[in-house]
């Protein structure tokens, strides 16, 4: 009987292994594309594995592609900041000050978060075009903030709801003010609600490309994303160079993966559930 | 929603020493929540207020330097569905967003129900599968174009090798393949949120109903019919709820794999707004137009997901 169960237990193994190996193929893929030739990339049967290695499409990828790499990386860098400053503070007030119309501003977080990206990006186009904020890293960090900052607040909210109450009315009752209580005792306490929040900031500006066409001329700043979007549009496309370049732009989410993945599950069910 | 059940169960009554510190209490939050209502006003509640202005005026790129925007009406709107492109943006967001959400869910439910089971290396095998969805958007749709390259792309060659197609199917550059080939990049970038979801909602199912089901003599699918389906039919309504939600303004994948072509056979709302305001145009008025109208739809279905969050969590605490 054990012997079965456990004989079907590997077999589910398999079963995984397989449904993970096509579902993960495309990533296989963009790897084994970005280490070869361009020439062997267009011979007419494909290289199921990178036999004549090089790393040429890496070096113009990064000769090509630094510097939206760095703009990504300083955008998203702010939006995590600027998303987390706003959003802790608005959380503490939401899930420990009760008053009367947080119910209010909640449902608003909850709507203003499906509003389609193209309508605020018209019209923040509108708007930052007459505060010259086109072309400029503060100007993408606080379009990239529409989205995480409401997503930040719900899912920090949900967390510090947990807190108890009389944790910081203890400190009150002790003399600290809101603002020490906040600071000393709820910042702390939230701390892994935080990382989460702060992750899927990161996640969303690094990866937002909406924003990143419509607020940039290309002029000045080009974040990643747009990098490869105009990479491609390119007619002599460089495959090699082109999907290297993804894989340097997919190297922040798959580390962040690795490293962080229970913050990760946690950011997932939270932003749809809220529990 | 927790939040909305969990505000409501607040004592009514405040003691006398609340009640004496209530004034500090609403100016302390008020304070602490002033960034974030400041931060809603200034970059949600202008930007839709003016797209709305915008909408209804004559708003071109000679606007943004003269500041004149002649008010027209409903013009914009009229120009819009009278557009030869918006019976075609709406088929195409509707055949979309219906396919993705369909398959996405289907495939996802099928994986939940495989990786609900305990085996070893589940937990590993499934959060792998995050991937997709966690990587940039951009990325997942450079890779298809490259993998449905009509001469070069591997999916031609693997149809090839195992002999289902003749002839290279042109995947992104014949019309009528092209809404397929999004749709089909689509669905496999949605997998993994239905998965998670759905793997949540199984999880809470308890165990003991299955044994009694088992000890009744149901079959495996009498269970999942009488017992797992009607169970996570409320995380079923937030899943799709949610999914039209996210699908009908999905724009990053449609831009890089295909850019709406070729002959607009891949221009859904979304990517047609941006054309009108971006892309050539420059018809901000008509882009802002489209974008209304996208908010108007996603409003309703949204409101429609906050309705059945709430009562599957109104369900769920009974």
């Amino acid at each position: 009987m054990t012997c079965t169960t456990r004989t079907g237990q590997w077999i589910r193994t398999a079963a995984g292994v397989v449904i993970v190996a096509v579902l993960l193929f495309p990533f296989y893929w963009m790897i084994n594309a970005s280490l070869q030739p361009s020439g062997s990339l267009l011979k007419p049967e494909p290289d199921w594995l990178p036999v004549d290695g090089t790393l040429a499409g890496y070096e113009k990828a990064l000769s090509t592609q630094g510097g939206p790499l760095l703009d990504s990386l300083i955008v998203a860098g702010g939006t995590v900041a600027v998303s987390l400053l706003i959003a802790m503070p608005a959380s503490y007030a939401l899930a420990q000050l009760r008053f009367r119309g947080a119910q209010t501003i909640i449902f608003v977080l909850l709507i203003v978060q499906m509003i389609p990206g193209i309508v605020m990006a018209n019209s923040l186009y509108a708007v930052f075009s007459s505060l010259a904020l086109i072309d400029d890293y503060v100007g993408l960090i606080l379009a990239d903030s529409t989205a995480t900052i409401p997503f930040a607040i719900l899912v920090v909210r949900a967390f510090m709801l947990s807190i108890p109450r009389e944790l910081s009315e203890a400190a009150r009752v002790d003399g600290a003010s809101y603002w020490r209580t906040f600071i000393s005792i709820i910042v702390p306490v939230s701390r892994n609600a935080m990382v989460t929040a702060g992750l899927f900031s990161f996640l969303f500006a690094w990866a937002d490309f909406l924003f990143a066409v419509t607020l940039t001329t290309g002029r000045s700043i080009e974040p990643i994303t747009v990098g490869i979007y105009r990479f491609i549009g390119n007619q002599s496309a460089d495959w090699n160079a082109v999907l290297a370049t993804a894989v340097l732009a997919s190297v922040p989410a798959a580390i962040l993966l690795v490293i962080a993945q229970r913050y990760v599950v946690a950011g997932v069910t939270g932003g749809a559930i809220k529990e | 929603m927790t939040v909305l059940a969990q505000q409501r169960t607040e004592p009514a009554a405040p003691t006398p020493h609340r009640r004496r510190r209530r004034g500090g209490y609403r100016l302390a939050a008020l304070a602490f929540l002033l960034p974030a209502l400041a931060y809603v006003v200034l970059f949600f509640g202008y930007p839709l207020v003016n797209n709305l202005s915008m909408s209804l005026r004559d708003y071109s790129v000679r606007s943004f330097y003269t500041g004149e925007a002649p008010f027209i009406g409903w013009d914009n709107y009229a120009a819009v569905l009278r557009h030869p492109l918006f019976g075609e943006a709406v088929f195409n967001t509707a055949v979309f967003t219906v396919g993705s959400i369909a398959f996405q869910f289907g495939i996802g439910l099928a994986l939940a129900l495989f990786f609900s089971k305990r085996f070893p290396a589940g937990g590993l095998l499934r959060s792998l599968l995050l991937l997709p969805w966690l990587l940039p958007l951009v990325v997942s749709g450079a890779v298809w174009r490259w993998m449905m390259d009509q001469d070069h792309g591997v999916i031609n060659a693997a149809l090839r090798a195992l002999g289902l197609a003749d002839g290279p199917t042109p995947w992104l550059t014949s019309p009528g393949w092209a809404l397929p080939a999004v749709l089909i990049v689509n669905i496999w970038i949605g997998i993994p949120f239905n998965l998670v979801i759905l793997h949540g909602g199984l999880r809470a199912v308890p165990e003991s109903l299955y044994e009694a089901a088992a000890l009744d003599g149901a079959s495996a699918w009498q269970r999942f019919r009488h017992v797992t389906w009607p169970l996570l039919r409320p995380v079923t309504a937030v899943v799709l709820m949610l999914g039209l939600v996210y699908t009908i303004k999905v724009f990053d994948v449609i831009m890089v794999v295909t850019g709406g072509g070729p002959a607009n056979a891949t221009q859904t709302l979304t990517t047609w707004s941006y054309q009108l305001s971006f892309d050539g145009d420059f018809a901000f008025g008509q882009g802002a137009a489209v974008g209304n109208l996208l908010v108007l739809v996603a409003t309703v279905f949204g409101l429609l997901y906050l309705r059945s969050a709430r009562s599957s969590l109104a369900e769920g605490g009974s």
